[in-house]
């Protein structure tokens, strides 16, 4: 039974740390709270069903063509609504990426009506395998199997790709990176790039567990996978992953223990307890001031 | 081979350089002197393209380089060692070094240099796993100055290289200080401790409140009354 909430709440959490990460990087390294994230997972979601529906691609595929989607999305977004408000107050651009959640939500919401849409059964066949007294659906397997494979992915390109190790120079000092010679504006497109390719493939991934796809559906998991960034330690890309799947499991265990019509309240209820107790969220660096 | 001309630089309301110019031929150590504020980092931040020239002309081997962008700076063979050494803590020496050879795509020419470093800075190749927090100030303005060197620059840009280290390693760094410039490195170098400054650099320039109100050969300026009461303690 606990095994069983456990790889429930794995699957779920792996897919909460694939957001969670795009929240984290673009935090880390331009200190902004990307509040259209939610909305390019939501897209990744609509892009994916999309290359099912209408041109009958496969899953993985139409996951591949999610995430570049979401890489252009995420680019361009960067580029006309953050970058000319680089100079000014963080609160500018914080308002900014409200006005671009809204914005896209409510595209959304015009293309494509208000009602939740299903992935067809042919998207994904789900079959139950039983092992060790508990059973993973081949969905819980996909989701938790992919998500580890762009993890792992990720965690490569930070550490040794001169790229990532240039997107961790920036986000140390963006100043003396430039000194370097790192063109520091493209090392921002390229965090945004990535982040928003692992939220496209997360949205794909949410489709298919709740095999529903609505214009709305960035809000909640927006939050939650941020309250895992959060919770993580924001800035920080191991505390985004941890955060996600602690948030999972204890979300499914509340669940499974009764408390099912507090689902969302537990996300938020373990981050304030965490950050009582570790400001800094569980992986997270004391900030130091420079002198 | 660098040239700046009445050079302006305002810091918000802040007049930071107001009409600065300045010179360094190839194979000088030049060294900018004076207190704190009079805007000796600025001409460094100004060249490396990271504070925005108000008015005036910056040119390099004879071409302008006023308002390009710092990494295309770098590309041209201008580095930078900043003030406080600003080394990159969370990553390890080797990967500190990796940065400064960012512009580069000569896998042959990031070797040499990185040995180059390391025979430097022998130091530093013993702890080349070692993230960059974990060394001694002394050990971090090592790595911040083998960092600069591995573009392999022709105008090495070094900013208080002496600051908050201990009077014997202040000597050591000077020492390589004019090693590297033996090697062909051209420098330009802002320094509080004048003294140090003046004993190693061919010209300087004496700076007061974003002006340049003296140059000349470095061993004439120490030996100037007003330079030794003003800056070397006499």
């Amino acid at each position: 039974m606990l095994l069983q909430q456990l790889i429930n709440g794995i699957a779920l959490g792996s897919v909460y740390a694939l957001i969670a990460l795009g929240y984290t990087m673009v935090y880390g390294i331009i200190a902004l709270i990307n509040f259209a994230h939610g909305e390019i997972f939501m897209a990744g979601a609509f892009v994916g069903l999309i290359a099912v529906t209408r041109f009958h691609l496969n899953i993985f595929l139409a996951m591949l063509a999610a995430m570049a989607v979401c890489t252009v999305m995420g680019v361009v977004i960067e580029r006309i609504a953050y970058r000319p408000l680089r100079r000014s107050s963080r609160l500018s651009a914080l308002i900014s990426a409200i006005g671009v959640s809204i914005f896209l939500s409510s595209l959304a919401l015009m293309l494509f009506g208000a009602d939740a849409k299903p992935f067809p059964d042919t998207a994904f066949p789900v079959r139950q395998i039983h092992m060790a007294g508990a059973e993973i659906s081949s969905l819980q397997l996909l989701i938790i199997g992919v998500s580890a494979l762009l993890m792992l992915g990720l965690e490569f390109i930070v550490r040794r790709t001169k790229i990532g190790k240039a997107m961790r120079a920036v986000s140390e000092d963006y100043q003396t990176a430039a000194l370097m010679g790192i063109d520091v504006n493209r090392v921002i497109s390229f965090t945004f790039a990535i982040g928003s390719a692992l939220a496209g493939a997360g949205g794909v991934l949410v489709g298919l567990l709740f095999n529903a796809v609505s214009f709305n559906m960035g809000l909640m998991a927006g939050l939650k996978a941020f309250a895992a960034a959060v919770l993580g330690g924001i800035g920080s890309i191991p505390g985004a992953m941890l955060g996600g799947l602690f948030l999972g499991v204890t979300e499914v265990l509340g669940v499974a223990a009764g408390y099912s019509s507090y689902r969302d309240a537990i996300a938020f209820a373990i981050l304030i307890l965490v950050l009582l107790v570790k400001p800094t969220g569980l992986l997270g660096r004391a900030i130091q001031k420079k002198v | 081979m660098l040239a700046v001309e009445n050079l302006h630089v305002n810091y918000g309301a802040i007049k930071a350089l107001q009409n600065v110019s300045c010179r360094v031929e190839a194979g000088e150590i030049v060294a900018l002197i004076g207190a704190n504020g009079a805007g000796k980092t600025t001409i460094l931040n100004a060249v490396s393209g990271i504070v925005p020239a108000r008015s005036g002309r910056i040119s390099f081997e004879g071409e302008e380089i006023t308002g390009a962008p710092p990494h295309e700076i770098v590309r041209r063979g201008i580095s930078q060692v900043p003030e406080g050494r600003r080394v990159f803590a969370r990553m390890s020496v080797l990967e500190n070094l990796e940065m400064g050879a960012y512009t580069r795509s000569d896998r042959q020419g990031v070797k040499r240099e990185m040995e180059r470093v390391f025979a430097l800075f022998p130091r530093l190749a013993e702890r080349r796993k070692q993230p960059a927090r974990t060394l001694s100030g002394g050990e971090q303005q090592m790595l911040a100055m083998g960092r600069a060197l591995m573009s392999t620059p022709r105008l090495l840009l070094l900013d208080e290289p002496s600051m908050g280290l201990a009077p014997m390693l202040v000597e050591k760094i000077f020492e390589i200080v004019r090693e590297i410039n033996g090697a062909g490195t051209t420098i330009m170098l802002v320094e509080q401790n004048a003294s140090m400054a003046l004993a190693i650099a061919t010209r300087a320039y004496v700076l007061e409140t974003g002006a340049c109100v003296l140059q000349g050969k470095a061993s004439e300026l120490a030996a100037d009354p007003q330079v030794r009461s003003a800056y070397l303690g006499e």
